[in-house]
């Protein structure tokens, strides 16, 4: 009895994993905590720009899809230990990433934009920033931009989190700061934002973003590719993209 | 400190990690150097205003004690995290505060001052208290023999009350810098490159968690070590004023000493 009982359940568990690349329901992972490309609405649910990109994804290839979330520390580990299948969090295609993972081709590319007051001239020449201080975040890309090529002229001031950068240049503790675009374009639209804008031309770092499938996986890998031409092709992406952003983030 | 970058990249070579090490080992000393600096200013500041604290505290009305009671359960009731917040990001807030001119200029607006004024706000109340404590635990006998010599309620604390308190605060206080040493790191949170902030920097570029944090560690612990040697050598000096001349001849069987000679305390 509990012999046929236990071979059951490692029949179950056994089908159950090593069918998940075939199963028609996929589970895609997002974090949650990062406007507006992932975050949890009112009720509790995911949304955001990767969550509809997953949607879209998924009612292309006609299979149903689970989204959940999961902490950013654990979000590499969690696809590894077969917690879901995919990772749509506006991850960065880098390549200690891809030692572990591999990653599907970019749903969209990851620029800098710098963001000081509106009545303030910014200058972006290096000659001019000379003495003003900038903010980041620190371990991000914008972070280590600065500390490269403005390092020796201006004063760089680096944060915990992207809010307490916010928190400074309202204080007008920071002449400016350097940061990922898109979510500084949401921040613009909050009340705080609304002396600020950007400033100059976006910094093309070539970060792009993917979704990220386990390695054996390529089968999945190959239908989520897919399906992303498809839907840029067909215009559902544009629709998407408009939604969140008035210019084109692919 | 661009000597020892260069002398220690020499000795290093290109090997990794080595290089890495000798790149990045002067910064953590800068970054050592503001960490002592927060620690030895707040510290000292501390003192200053947890004596007067103290003796407001212990008096009888209410009317006096009410206050730094409060200030005390305050600042010794929230966490330094919260203060130093509260402090930097928390007063930038108001209009009013950013248009003091040469207070939010040169003070309010600068992260090292602010973290200054949160430590110092800190320590002042954990000090304060130990004073208090150290002030009510000198002996009764001590103070009524004063007052039997018709020492005043000033030259009472002048020359009996608050020397004893120092005797008896010091080994606690030593205990409190160390806190604060470790306490320091939170400056980290407001953009300050102590010890700390300046590690997270580095690791945040080199990725070696593990290695630069180590190093930090141990430049804490030596940093500790050298604050408890100086409190020993303190609480030496402080115990040789009031030892008297020893009494007992040297190389004497320690049995047939007399104790009280021995130990005039």
């Amino acid at each position: 009895m509990t012999i046929t009982r236990k071979l059951a359940a490692v029949l179950f568990l056994s089908s159950s994993v090593l069918g998940l690349a075939h199963a028609d329901t996929i589970r895609m992972a997002t974090e949650g905590a990062y406007a507006p490309f992932n975050f949890m609405d009112n009720a509790g649910k995911p949304q955001g720009f990767d969550v509809d990109i997953a949607k879209a994804l998924c009612a292309e290839m006609k299979a149903d899809c689970e989204i959940v979330t999961q902490d950013w520390d654990g979000i590499i580990p969690g696809l590894m230990a077969h917690k879901y299948d995919a990772i749509i969090a506006s991850m960065s295609i880098t390549p200690e990433r891809q030692k572990a993972v591999s990653f599907t081709d970019p749903y969209y590319s990851n620029v800098l934009a710098y963001v000081a007051p509106k009545d303030e001239a910014f200058p972006i020449a290096k000659a001019d920033l000379e003495g003003k201080t900038l903010g980041a975040q620190r371990a991000t890309i914008a972070g280590q931009y600065l500390e490269d090529h403005l390092g020796d002229v201006a004063n760089i001031k680096l944060y915990d989190t992207q809010d307490n950068a916010y928190l400074d240049l309202a204080s007008g503790r920071l002449d400016g700061l350097l940061s990922d675009k898109f979510p500084a374009y949401d921040w613009l639209k909050t009340d705080e934002g609304q002396g600020f804008e950007f400033k100059g031309d976006d910094i093309d770092i070539d970060d792009k973003i993917g979704i990220a499938v386990r390695k054996q996986d390529n089968a999945l890998r190959e239908r989520l590719n897919k399906a992303l031409s498809e839907i840029v092709a067909n215009g559902t992406y544009a629709e998407i993209n408009a939604k969140y952003f008035p210019f084109s983030i692919y | 400190m661009d000597q020892l970058h260069t002398w220690l990249m020499s000795m290093a070579g290109d090997a990794e990690p080595w290089a890495s090490y000798a790149k990045y080992l002067p910064k953590l000393l800068d970054g050592a150097g503001l960490t002592l600096q927060l620690v030895v200013v707040s510290g000292l500041i501390g003192v200053c205003l947890a004596i007067p604290m103290a003796l407001m505290r212990v008096a009888k009305s209410p009317w006096v004690w009410g206050l730094p009671y409060a200030y005390i359960f305050f600042f010794r009731g929230t966490p330094l995290l919260v203060q130093i917040f509260l402090v930097y990001y928390g007063l930038s807030q108001f209009e009013a505060i950013r248009d003091l001119g040469w207070l939010w200029d040169e003070v309010l607006s600068q992260p090292y001052w602010c973290a200054i004024i949160a430590f110092t706000l800190n320590t002042t109340a954990y000090i304060a208290e130990l004073f208090r404590g150290a002030i009510q635990s000198v002996p009764r006998g001590e103070v009524e023999a004063a007052q039997a010599i018709g020492m005043n309620r000033y030259q009472q604390y002048r020359h009996i009350i608050l020397p004893r308190a120092f005797g008896i605060i010091l080994p606690a206080y030593g205990n409190e810098v160390i806190l604060m040493l470790k306490g320091s790191a939170l400056a980290s949170t407001i953009t300050l490159l102590d010890l700390t902030g300046m590690t997270r920097n580095v690791i945040a570029r080199t990725y070696m968690s593990m290695e630069f944090f180590l190093l930090a560690g141990a430049l804490y612990l030596l940093i500790a070590g050298a604050i408890i040697l100086l409190f020993r050598g303190l609480e030496h000096l402080y115990s040789a004023q009031h030892r008297q001349p020893r009494l007992a001849a040297k190389g004497l069987d320690p049995q047939l000493r007399d104790q009280h000679l021995d130990d005039p305390s």
